[in-house]
């Protein structure tokens, strides 16, 4: 049983005039626990929204959202979104550690463990000696970082992203990219991530799909195999990464000049 | 780092060089003295007040409404605040009786509170709550209404109830416009605490201040007038004192700009 199904999904935005728009057509799609999979798709093509609607935050036209066989509603409890403003998502009143016992909190775990799963957390995505910093003393990577700590506190068994590191330089991006890929390795969540970032896509994913434009439609569906742990020089320069970047360029590419 | 910890000498000086200065003019100017007495007079009137105990009585019953109308006023400026500012429609509703009650100076309500609920202690805490209302109450629907929805989904997205998302998100964000709005309402209340009990009431500094003076006992007057001032002083600085406490996530963030 897939732990993520998306089935039929639509979502349409009455506009003020009156005027309905689609956002998402119709999406299906089925992700196995366990696995990295991502949505690549042009920009404004509606990524968001469908990843809201997939943590229930936001509810569908039609179609629907199914998770660990049950059905969403709500923000199911064994999901979490990550999201793309870190900056606007982190609580300036807390501390690193604050923020990343938030998701302890959230979850109910008071237990003396908890402290010791915090500082764990905290030292995983790289932010030993941080603990007692407010976000705002932070760069944003590593405001990024502490809120992927905080994701991963609640431990929810599928973290969904959404353009996580799209407003980071590319340097820092590489560098979270490969921290992310770490964590999952060891924590085994299952990741549904969103991108605009072909090569990005590529480089992390078992499988990806490509988005068109509005209303989104999963035009292509791929299985990348590229043999883990990844390399960000090795893996992006194997002739078949070209290849599939060059394919997936050609749809979107095609797309966004028709 | 914390302003409250410098001690500003020179502004302490120049107080005392005008104390001073004060002094020496009731003893050039003794045609004054019924009006201005000297200061050391005025500071052994209210060393006898305070010594014998004559004025602790008033002092305490104007703090005790201070207190009740301050908290009073913030318990309901917060709670309707917050429902304000994250309901629009109620917002809506409200906004004009909120945007014509607030300019009307709050003093103007005395009179009709007299005639609801006589001379006593709750007239004089009734208009104290209704003063301080208006800037928690304001700075609460702002602070409230600028959460940003980001932080509310983040809420929601780790599994968090109504209520937590409250307590957990919107008090914590909203909190720095909240605290505005206390310190704001920290000066009405005393404001409207003295003026109250000037216009009705047989106890309480204001009181005290305007029986004095009508005794022609000016020294006494002032004497009392110190004390507020000093009531006022001590309140401020008891507050400002908390807030960095309770507000030290902040301190830094704006100096940083975007943060």
């Amino acid at each position: 049983m897939p732990i993520l199904e998306v089935q039929n999904l639509s979502k349409s935005y009455q506009q003020t005039g009156g005027e309905t728009t689609a956002a998402i057509g119709n999406i299906s799609c089925q992700v196995e626990a366990g696995e990295f999979v991502s949505f690549v798709g042009p920009s404004g093509c509606g990524k968001t929204t469908l990843l809201m609607s997939i943590a229930g935050l936001l509810a569908p036209t039609s179609g629907r959202v199914i998770v660990k066989g049950r059905d969403v509603i709500g923000p199911p409890a064994n999901l979490v979104l990550l999201f793309q403003e870190y900056n606007r998502s982190l609580f300036a009143w807390r501390t690193v550690l604050g923020n990343v016992n938030f998701g302890l909190e959230a979850r109910g775990d008071h237990s003396a463990n908890a402290a010791i799963k915090a500082h764990n957390l905290i030292e995983l995505v790289g932010l030993k000696g941080f603990e007692n910093h407010y976000p705002w003393e932070l760069s944003g990577g590593m405001q990024q970082r502490v809120a992927i700590a905080r994701a991963l506190a609640y431990e929810p068994e599928v973290l969904l992203m959404d353009e996580p590191f799209g407003s980071l330089d590319a340097l820092t991006r590489l560098d979270l990219e490969d921290t992310l890929l770490r964590i999952w390795a060891e924590l085994k969540t299952t990741i549904l991530f969103i991108t605009h970032d072909i090569e990005e896509a590529i480089y992390l994913s078992d499988r990806i799909w490509v988005l068109s434009r509005r209303p989104s439609q999963i035009v292509q569906e791929l299985e990348i195999d590229f043999p883990r742990p990844r390399h960000q020089v090795t893996t992006r320069t194997e002739p078949r990464f070209m290849e599939i970047r060059n394919d997936i360029y050609r749809r979107i590419g095609g797309l966004e000049a028709s | 780092m914390n302003p409250l910890r410098q001690f500003n000498w020179l502004g302490w000086l120049w107080f005392a060089a005008l104390l001073l200065l004060w002094e020496m003019a009731s003893h050039v100017l003794p045609g004054l003295r019924l009006y201005v007495p000297p200061i050391s007079q005025i500071f052994a009137s209210l060393g006898q007040l305070l010594v014998s105990g004559a004025i602790a009585n008033h002092f305490f019953v104007s703090l005790g409404r201070f207190f009740a109308g301050y908290l009073i006023a913030a318990a309901i400026a917060v709670s309707l605040g917050v429902v304000l500012g994250y309901f629009r429609y109620l917002h809506s509703l409200m906004e004009m009786l909120i945007e014509l009650l607030r300019p009307m100076p709050s003093v103007a309500i005395i009179p009709v509170a007299i005639l609801m609920l006589g001379v006593g202690d709750w007239m004089i805490v009734a208009v104290t709550v209704y003063a301080c209302i208006w800037p928690i109450l304001i700075n609460t629907i702002d602070g409230v209404k600028n959460i940003d929805r980001t932080l509310v989904d983040t809420g929601r997205t780790f599994g968090l109830s109504g209520s937590r998302i409250l307590r957990r998100i919107i008090l914590p964000g909203a909190s720095p416009y909240i605290v505005t709005g206390l310190r704001i309402a920290l000066s009405i209340a005393l404001i409207l605490v003295t003026t109250a009990e000037m216009i009705a009431g047989s106890k309480g500094l204001g009181f005290f201040i305007l029986d004095e003076e009508r005794s022609m006992n000016s020294g006494n007057m002032y004497a009392g007038i110190i004390l507020v001032a000093a009531a006022g002083y001590v309140l401020n600085r008891v507050f400002l004192i908390l807030e960095y406490r309770a507000m030290k996530w902040r301190h830094g963030m704006t100096a940083r700009g975007s943060g």
